[in-house]
């Protein structure tokens, strides 16, 4: 295939895979967002007016970079795994397995998927923690940076998870006992300042920390940790599940026998 | 020099499990050929079908879809190659008509020629009514052909066809043979497995029989029907008969009082056969195979189980 029919080939890939997830908003874009609300006035407004600041900001504008970001990381990963995971189920991913498509551009595909559910949920709960925050962008930059690769990571991860899936309980093992644990302890309420010395070197192993704490430097120009480092962290972990996503599909592991 | 639309040398399958599927299959089908692949349950057509495709990995052995190997260029071979599954394998949540846009922008084909050809094949396989329906709402028959239009959407060179009428009404059917011959005519070299021999012998030029994973006929379909020794045909007589005739050597057997069997062999005629009969004042209105030709020599040739033990076959 030449460069311009990989494009055509990506583009329907993208296009699929938007249209799936638009197709079941009400499944696949509201729970999210209702989510990350009651997060919103329970924890921001409720108990957060108990709580006194945090790096200079009140609780409820504290939380919020991690809340979105929570959102978003979930998203990626669960448009892909499902949407890889259903197409390996209903064998309809042999649609692209005997065309000509190369690899990546499968890969690419579906991480576009993730990436646009990703975005697209993330910019709707940002939306929504306006109504309950009024913060300012610190960097732009910084911020859509760590959106877009985090979003980029969870969805290769995703895909990762669905071709070793068997059956669905398969899928919502990782997010359920690896995902939700450290996102919850990747710093979303509370600094790591805040906790023992123990744990805070604990803390450190968990890359989730890193990307929340770079979403925060992006909007409020606070974080735990070095920002760079936290790039440099992600971009590392986006390479390294890249390859091995790719090794998978060239290897055709979970897709053909 | 022509190209074999498919060679295929000593095929191997051994799956993960240990299960052997195929101990070395060979295969060569011509460049516009109509070839059919037969075989018992089990027997590793699937499997082989599965390989050409790309949809499993082989074990050892060479695949070369018009020359291009498959291992070595596979983008090539893989564009040249429909297929149409045993099993639907398409996402049942979406329109027809994208299913079919979608597929051909995997081969790197634009909408715009996409939604052309997409109406082309919908409409021959008269499924354009159905365009914007979701394909969960298409009948088994409508389903089927929905996967020959998907296969057909990038026109390829090589059609393989995984038992593609099974299920369908016999008017469809008939309706989809008429279809599969003038893709064929076109010049698309086609491969068909199918458990109703009857279209295979109907439709194919070419056999090969492949049982417990190995190659055990190919042929062409006429030598194949030639090793047939003798053929019986059923008469529908106007009046009955008490016993069966004797006539000169044709073994006959009344099966009751109107339908009379006749064991025609190949160094015999029908027409001095029914000489004999007129002689005998028996009047006949009507005749038939008494089985499929293809399909008795197959049932025992699986019974024998090798290709050299069914020559003296009756059908």
């Amino acid at each position: 295939m030449n460069f311009s029919q990989q494009l055509i080939a990506f583009n329907t890939i993208m296009v699929k895979e938007y249209l799936r997830f638009i197709r079941i908003w009400v499944q696949t874009i509201i729970p999210p967002v209702i989510t990350m609300a009651l997060y919103f006035v329970i924890f921001g407004q409720l108990i957060g007016s108990q709580i006194g600041d945090i790096d200079g900001y009140r609780y409820m504008d504290y939380i919020v970079p991690g809340l979105i970001l929570m959102a978003v990381i979930t998203n990626s990963y669960s448009n892909v795994v499902s949407s890889f995971f259903s197409a390996k189920f209903q064998k309809n991913i042999e649609e692209m397995i005997i065309s000509p498509l190369p690899n990546y551009i499968i890969l690419a595909g579906y991480i576009s998927g993730g990436v646009a559910r990703g975005v697209t949920v993330g910019i709707t709960v940002t939306v929504v923690s306006m109504f309950f925050s009024d913060f300012q962008i610190h960097s732009l930059g910084i911020t859509l940076a760590v959106f877009v690769l985090t979003s980029i990571l969870f969805s290769i991860a995703g895909l990762i998870n669905a071709a070793y899936a068997r059956s669905f309980d398969d899928i919502t093992i990782i997010p359920t006992f690896v995902l939700t644990p450290l996102t919850y302890l990747g710093g979303i309420f509370y600094s790591i300042k805040m906790l023992p010395v123990f744990c805070q070197t604990f803390s450190m192993a968990n890359p989730i920390m890193y990307m929340i704490n770079a979403f925060r430097y992006g909007l409020l120009g606070v974080s735990d940790i070095d920002v760079t480092t936290a790039l440099v962290i992600i971009v590392a972990f986006i390479i390294i599940l890249f390859t091995l996503a790719l090794s998978l599909l060239n290897k055709g592991v979970g897709i053909k026998p | 020099m022509s190209v074999n639309a498919l060679k295929i040398e000593n095929l191997k399958k051994t799956y993960r499990n240990g299960t052997v599927a195929l101990h070395g299959v060979n295969l060569d089908v011509m460049e516009g050929d109509f070839f059919a692949l037969l075989g018992p349950n089990g027997a590793g057509k699937s499997t082989t079908i599965s390989i050409i495709s790309s949809l499993t990995n082989k074990t050892t052995g060479k695949v070369q879809v018009f020359g291009h190997d498959i291992d070595q260029d596979p983008a090539t071979a893989r564009s040249m190659i429909g297929l149409v599954p045993q099993e639907f394998n398409f996402n049942i949540f979406e329109p027809v008509i994208e299913i079919l846009i979608n597929q051909a922008g995997f081969y790197g084909i634009s909408r715009k020629v996409a939604t052309r050809r997409a109406e082309k094949y919908l409409r021959k396989l008269e499924l354009w009514d159905k365009r914007f329906d979701m394909a969960k709402e298409l009948s088994g028959g409508m389903k089927r052909r929905l996967m020959i239009a998907r296969a057909l959407v990038h026109e390829p060179k090589l059609l393989i066809l995984d038992e593609p009428t099974a299920g369908v009404d016999i008017e469809i059917r008939h309706s989809m043979w008429t279809f599969m011959r003038e893709i064929n005519a076109s010049g698309t070299t086609i491969i068909l497995t199918t458990h109703y021999l009857e279209e295979a012998e109907s439709l194919c030029n070419h056999i090969a029989i492949i049982d417990k994973g190995v190659t055990i006929e190919h042929t062409s379909m006429r030598t194949l029907l030639d090793r047939l020794r003798v053929e019986t045909f059923v008469l529908y007589l106007e009046e009955p008969l008490s016993e069966a005739p004797i006539c000169g050597d044709y073994p006959l057997k009344l099966v009751d009082s109107n339908t009379l069997e006749v064991g025609v062999a190949h160094s015999q005629t029908l027409n001095e056969f029914f000489h004999l009969l007129s002689e005998r004042n028996i009047q006949v209105l009507s005749m038939r195979n008494k089985t499929n030709r293809l399909e008795q020599l197959f049932v025992t040739m699986m019974r024998d189980g090798n290709a050299e033990n069914y020559s003296g076959v009756q059908a």
